[in-house]
């Protein structure tokens, strides 16, 4: 093999491969081929081994079959953004081929199995692996993707004992650990012997301020954020990319003392909800936009009830079931505008990881003290992606309940002059009775029909709006102060707006984290530009459908994506380049 | 002592309207039973028997059409100390809220729901309800209804439901024994009461439901699911009294919740900072 490499490499005058700054693996596969645990088993070990590592998972929705894959970069500075170049590509199914066709190019090295039918590829590097030969030669069952890792491994020149102890720690299980580290065995031989065969050298180094740092994807983040918060009971029922966090907060409901309730259906999630924080508790609902859908009454009753409350809402691509593990950011109308009547609510949309920590944790504190639904908008690539961080600052945080211990006379309701924010009591804490009406009511929370307390219960519920606005999230801006060319995102876009506006001059970048109420920054930067852009994954360009509401604006630019897919750097560069002039 | 008795000065309930009754009762029984006003919640959804808590000094959570159960299991589950009563009607539980009162009785919340059956819609003014008679006519059926009626009694002991009764409300006596024992019972109890509609079911009278119904005999024990549900399946003339009672564990004591539900949630501790930070720190 070797030699018949080397004549080919005298024949051709193959070029050496050289990576120094970072490096795209991509893990290919039918469900069922192990390609997320692959995943998470590597990019695990290179941040232990302190390593600027990404990865990001696409699949589809299905449980056995189809085609997923992930994308695994490991670079020489903290990389949080999604690219469509690969560099190595493991395929470990064949229809991982027609599924990457439009990411591989002329420079992607291929590794694959022998058997599959690889001479459409127009590549200049096809390795070829006997996966079945490899598992029959050590006796075991077949683990492509954990031989894959072994190759890469090697490639990036790791000393295979380190790596060994490592997953030696990993499996607790003596036959599964056996046969992964086997698997990993081989998989290194053959790495090493075609860095060498086609002169590979990959030139990354652990980046010794990788060891403070945590490796983290959106839905865990998000997730610690709302425990953090002090949630205490959450009922769901089942939908990607939402169910996640209800997962999470599942696995963990011992540690910290969560209610963790499956619900029949939407509606009944929304309603427990509200049942619980009216008894005492700090409760939140995740779901994605075809779930919440359903609880838009409930969103109504929260808004009349004046209960806290905070849902997570994962978008995911729609109407209907759209693509149920695709990603876009198309929910924001549905949230701002759900549920019958006027009322204030807020919405969040965490950017970087460490907001998707903070706002999971301020949300409930938002919710409890504003008596006011709080949504946190996140998306399937959000979620799915997982990066290096700084470490999460808890110490920033108290928790604080708002309820108060009644006394006789209680009312729920009271409208004072000093602010219209009522005292929120719980029942049996204190001698007074706490009613709540989703029908219009008097400051007992009982019901009535006449047009002035009506007036004076819509003007008071209303007015929660400035108090909400004196405590606003600000957005984050990126970039020359001197700019001509304002670029407005939000969400998971976060990382590949900021990447791609360094290419350009007199271009910044405004991050709007808190899409309602909009914070007056948002305004004022927008004043200082020249011509807007708007990125969002959606076809109608929702932000800038809000902002231009409270701004008088023009986006000249829209960049929007609605295919189902993140943007990657590449394609975001190219659309920007486009309208920059 | 609180009660909870409360001056009404106008009863949104049309005058000799069933409701009036069941007020009566549930006063008797909440006095009877000595529960303390402040650790009672009342649920309901919507509808004329919707607005029972309306009428009585209470703490209570009125909440949307249908979803009374689901408000009332998650009040139970965050704090179990308190004592949980749906009331509500035949519109409310069984149709708009029927996929929470199936599952409701799987969950076997300790709460006891109140349903207050007239067999038709009074508030949106007389169309059919889950449980209006198959051949009854109505505006919006003027050919009769056409369907088969919903039998709560049949699909919860069906469902292994915890305590399922059937009362009717002018037998005040009878009626308030049905549901202090509901009350009393560990685990949902579902109680049927049925009330007529002077307004708008001009079929299920005051007279016919005397003339239609009668009381399980002495003799029968309700612990026989079989048995039970072949009582409740009997149509010519509707059985009275308490159909079937289990002891199955209540939601809030199950594996995962028991440890949880000691404490009230709103007693508990909410500094989580450390344990936030031993799992952060397994990220590192």
């Amino acid at each position: 093999m070797s030699l018949i490499n080397m004549f080919v490499k005298y024949i051709l005058g193959v070029i050496e491969m050289l990576f120094n700054s970072s490096v795209n693996f991509v893990l290919a596969g039918e469900a069922g081929q192990g390609i997320d645990t692959a995943t998470e088993l590597l990019t695990r070990m290179l941040k232990h081994f302190s390593y600027n590592a990404f990865a990001s998972l696409e699949y589809m929705s299905r449980i056995r079959g189809g085609c997923n894959s992930s994308l695994i970069r490991v670079s020489d500075a903290p990389k949080s953004f999604f690219e469509e170049r690969i560099d190595f590509l493991f395929a470990l199914d064949e229809k991982a081929f027609e599924h990457l066709k439009d990411r591989i190019t002329k420079n992607t090295v291929i590794v694959t199995d022998v058997n599959f039918n690889i001479t459409g590829l127009d590549c200049d590097t096809k390795i070829v692996l006997n996966f079945k030969e490899l598992a029959q030669t050590l006796n075991t069952i077949r683990l492509d993707s954990i031989v894959s890792l072994g190759f890469i491994f090697a490639l990036l020149g790791l000393d295979i004992e380190r790596v060994k102890e490592y997953f030696g720690k990993k499996f607790s299980d003596e036959n599964i650990r056996d046969k992964n580290i086997a698997s990993i065995e081989s998989g290194y031989v053959e790495g090493v012997n075609a860095g060498s065969n086609y002169d590979i050298k990959v030139n990354l180094r652990p980046d010794f301020l990788v060891k403070n740092k945590i490796l983290i994807n959106g839905n865990d983040a998000v997730s610690l954020g709302c425990i953090s918060g002090g949630c205490n009971f959450i009922a769901s029922y089942p939908m990607t990319p939402g169910t996640g966090l209800y997962t999470y907060l599942s696995q963990r409901s011992d540690t910290f003392n969560i209610i963790t309730e499956q619900s029949e259906d939407e509606i009944a999630a929304v309603n427990m909800v509200l049942g619980a924080w009216y008894a005492g508790a700090r409760a939140m609902i995740t779901t994605a936009g075809g779930g919440f859908s359903l609880m838009g009454e409930g969103v109504s009753l929260c808004g009349m009830i004046e209960s806290p409350m905070v849902f997570h809402v994962a978008q995911r691509p729609a109407p209907a079931t759209g693509l149920p593990t695709r990603t876009e950011q198309a929910d924001l109308d549905l949230v701002l505008y759900s549920g019958a009547g006027e009322f204030p609510r807020i919405i969040l949309a965490p950017a970087r990881l460490k907001d998707a920590f903070e706002f999971g944790h301020k949300a409930f504190d938002m919710a409890d003290k504003f008596q006011v639904p709080v949504f946190i908008l996140t998306d399937q690539y959000f979620l799915d992606t997982a990066s290096i961080s700084n470490i999460f600052k808890i110490n920033e945080f108290d928790n604080k309940n708002y309820f108060i211990e009644s006394e006789e006379n209680y009312k729920r309701y009271f409208v004072s002059k000093k602010s219209s924010i009522s005292q929120r009591a719980i029942p049996s804490y204190g001698s007074g009775l706490v009613c709540v009406d989703s029908d219009e009511h008097d400051e007992y929370g009982r019901i009535i029909e006449d047009a002035s307390t009506r007036k004076l219960m819509v003007d008071k519920r209303l007015s929660k709006l400035d108090e909400i606005k004196k405590e606003l999230i600000a957005p984050e801006f990126i970039g020359s102060k001197e700019y001509k060319y304002l670029v407005i995102g939000w969400g998971s876009n976060f990382y590949m707006i900021k990447e791609a506006i360094k290419d350009f001059n007199e271009v910044a970048f405004l991050c709007v984290k808190q899409l309602y109420p909009l914070h007056p920054d948002v305004k004022s930067l927008i004043k200082d530009a020249d011509e807007l852009i708007i990125v969002e994954n959606n076809a109608t360009a929702q932000l800038a459908k809000l902002i231009k509401a409270s701004v008088n604006c023009e986006f000249k630019h829209e960049i929007l994506k609605y295919d189902g897919r993140p943007f990657s750097l590449e394609e975001l560069k190219t659309r920007l380049k486009e309208v920059i002039k | 002592m609180t009660t909870f008795d409360k001056d009404n000065k106008d009863i949104a309930w049309c005058q000799g309207c069933g409701d009036f009754l069941i007020l009566n009762i549930l006063k008797d029984v909440f006095k009877e039973l000595s529960l303390p006003v402040e650790n009672t919640v009342l649920v309901s959804g919507i509808g004329q028997a919707a607005k029972t808590p309306q009428y009585l000094n209470c703490n209570f959570f009125n909440g949307l059409h249908g979803r009374a159960v689901p408000v009332a299991t998650a009040i139970k589950l965050a704090n179990k100390e308190l004592n949980v009563i749906i009331t509500s009607g035949d519109g409310d539980i069984y149709g708009e809220g029927g996929n929470h009162f199936i599952h409701a009785i799987r969950k076997n919340p300790d709460i006891t729901i109140l349903v207050f059956n007239n067999m038709i819609y009074g508030l949106t003014k007389g169309q059919a309800s889950p449980t209006t008679e198959s051949d009854y006519q109505t505006k919006t059926q003027p050919k009769g209804i056409g369907v088969e009626p919903f039998n709560p009694i049949a699909v919860s002991i069906a469902l292994n439901a915890s305590f399922v009764a059937r009362a009717f409300c002018q037998q005040a006596n009878e009626s308030k024994e049905i549901i202090k024992q509901a009350i009393l019972h560990k685990g949902i109890s579902i109680v049927d009461i049925f009330q007529p509609c002077v307004t708008f079911n001009k079929l299920n009278t005051y007279k016919w439901f005397k003339e239609n119904t009668y009381y399980l005999e002495d003799s029968y024990i309700p612990n026989n699911r079989t048995l039970a549900f072949t009582r409740a399946l009997e149509t010519e003339k509707l059985p009275l009294g308490i159909f079937y009672k289990n002891s199955r564990t209540v939601l809030e004591e199950t594996d995962a919740n028991s440890s949880k539900t000691i404490i009230p949630l709103y007693k508990q501790d909410l500094d989580r900072k450390q344990k936030v930070e031993e799992v952060v720190q397994t990220y590192l």
